[in-house]
């Protein structure tokens, strides 16, 4: 398992994809941050990190599009399923690179923290938890990407698929808040991907939200291997 | 060793595989026979564990694949049809990668040199698998499968996109591979099942045709002698005066192969080149060339998956 979790993890800078999503990270929280609290003079970044949760609907189906999909298209599947890895070790190594990828990018909040102690005190505990709660926060949008990847055999169609199904998530605010009908606002703003990391970018960490992003993962970790292992027998 | 019962395999419409058994003993070397799409590959895929089946076992040293997969994929070396490479890695990265994926216990860097040395790739290990040419890709794909000296190997059609010296080497190293480990090939070629194997199994349809000690399978089929004639003289008479002679049993008209000679095929149950010798000194005519025609392991592999054989009937 960790062979597989080391070799995807590198991959990511064997190819422009592991560099691209850093700097695509780095240039809009860079962006953010100048314009949110070093121009307006605040040393609050909880504005920055409500902002940076559309980015990475964008930047996470790239880290994940290839996970799986790579791996059937040139056939090295046969070396993962013919070797003594289960499925189930297979999948959470893959997760666990892209996630560890996306974890990565998170230390550009780092930087911004230090950046903004020259001017004022940075409230630390607070951007710490931002990267926890985006992590996993993270996890659950990672795992539907690899879940996605496993269904088809070009990364680019899993991009793109991934991709849309997190705009369709990060929609759930906006179309709770245009039905009338009750049940269907309250389910909406139970699921709602927003609201819960709104709580994490003020710095609130609650267990349920944690709870309800981690379960959303492991669902899709284990769809994940239910497709692979169904492959089998087509 | 390996025991493979009745395995069956249904893509969405048709069988793959229909009711498959064959055994391999230890420290032999079968090959796996059969035109291109007759089966071969999902059969390795199952065994390899990289495919299921609807019905039948797999047992590798007594352990069922599907009941303990991890246990049987520790001993099988693979390698598929197509190298499993990651494109982006060097060759020695790669290995790295196979070898610890493997699971393997024994010194890394010692086993990496040794089976780069067998397969004779060291002079690429730092170069990115992306540009190799197909046969260092081949042979790297082959390397991945030696990893650990593993007692069983699976090679599917191993000397594709090699240079034909390049054929000849790896088939050596196949041969002496053999002595201590127990290997299963798969083939379109006949010749070069014929040069390496010790144990023949033909598979057509994803039905197995025969299963035969390589030895056995060469004089098998012959069923009938055949002569090749060249006479000269007058095409019918020659023909009926063939046709009389005791044991023939067929005479084939070839056609004229010089002016006024002609070829007959002669097919006869016993040897009946004296015969015929005297029956034509008698006559006008002229016998210019007798040749026995040998039946080769290709004319009975044809013979097999066309069909025509009578080993398919026996079989049945």
């Amino acid at each position: 398992m960790s062979a597989i979790f080391k070799r995807d993890f590198a991959s990511f800078f064997t190819s422009p994809v592991g560099y691209a999503v850093i700097a695509g990270f780095m240039f809009f929280s860079g962006i953010f941050f100048y314009v949110q609290c070093l121009y307006v003079g605040t040393s609050n970044m909880s504005t920055v990190f409500q902002s940076m949760f559309f980015i990475v609907l964008f930047l996470i189906p790239l880290i994940t599009m290839r996970t799986i999909a790579e791996d059937k298209k040139q056939k090295t599947d046969q070396a993962l399923l013919t070797s003594p890895v289960s499925i189930p070790s297979i999948v959470v190594a893959k997760f666990l690179s892209a996630l560890a990828l996306f974890a990565l990018c998170l230390c550009s909040y780092l930087i911004e923290g230090i950046i903004l102690s020259f001017y004022a005190k940075p409230d630390w505990s607070v951007i710490i938890g931002n990267v926890f709660g985006m992590t996993v926060m993270a996890s659950s949008f990672v795992a539907l990407g690899v879940f996605i990847s496993s269904v088809t055999e070009s990364p680019m169609v899993a991009a793109v698929v991934s991709f849309v199904i997190n705009v369709l998530i990060s929609l759930f605010d906006t179309i709770s808040a245009s039905v009338t009908w009750e049940p269907l606002t309250n389910l909406l703003n139970a699921i709602s991907f927003q609201k819960k990391y709104a709580n994490f970018a003020l710095g609130l960490i609650s267990l349920s939200d944690v709870v309800f992003f981690l379960s959303i993962a492991a669902v899709f970790l284990f769809l994940t291997e239910r497709v692979i292992s169904r492959r089998r027998w087509a | 060793m390996i025991e493979v019962k009745n395995l069956t395999k249904v893509y969405v419409r048709d069988k793959a595989l229909d009711d498959v058994s064959f055994t391999v003993e230890k420290g032999s070397i079968l090959g796996f026979l059969g035109p291109n799409g007759a089966g071969k590959s999902t059969t390795m895929n199952i065994i390899t564990g990289y495919l299921s089946c609807d019905s039948g076992s797999v047992l590798v040293d007594g352990h069922d694949i599907f009941e303990e997969p991890a246990a049987v994929k520790k001993m099988i070396g693979y390698l598929p049809e197509i190298p499993p490479l990651y494109n982006d890695m060097t060759v020695r990265k790669y290995l790295e990668f196979m070898f610890r994926l493997k699971k393997i216990r024994k010194p890394m860097n010692e086993n990496i040199n040794k089976v780069c040395r067998l397969v004779k790739i060291e002079d690429v290990s730092k170069r990115i698998i992306r540009n190799l040419s197909k046969g260092y890709r081949q042979r790297v794909g082959f390397a991945q499968a030696l990893l650990g000296d593993p007692e069983i190997l699976i090679l599917d059609e191993p000397t594709v996109g090699l240079d034909p010296e390049q054929i000849v080497e790896i088939r050596k190293l196949i041969r002496d591979l053999g002595r201590e480990h127990t290997i299963i090939l798969s083939s379109h070629l006949l010749s070069e099942v014929q040069a390496v194997c010790d144990k023949i199994v033909i598979i057509n349809h994803g039905k197995i045709v025969t299963e035969e000690l390589t030895s056995s399978l060469t004089k098998t089929g012959a069923s009938t002698e055949k002569l090749l004639l060249l006479i000269e003289g007058k095409r019918q008479a020659v023909s009926s005066l063939l046709m009389k002679t005791d044991g023939v049993v067929k005479v084939t008209d070839r056609g004229e192969a010089e002016k006024g000679c002609f070829e007959f095929m002669v097919e006869s149950r016993r040897d009946v080149r004296r015969l015929i010798f005297k029956a034509f000194a008698k006559s006008e005519f002229n016998i210019l060339s007798m040749t026995p025609s040998q039946k080769s392991l290709e004319d009975t592999y044809m013979d097999i998956i066309t069909g025509k054989s009578e080993i398919r009937e026996e079989k049945k």
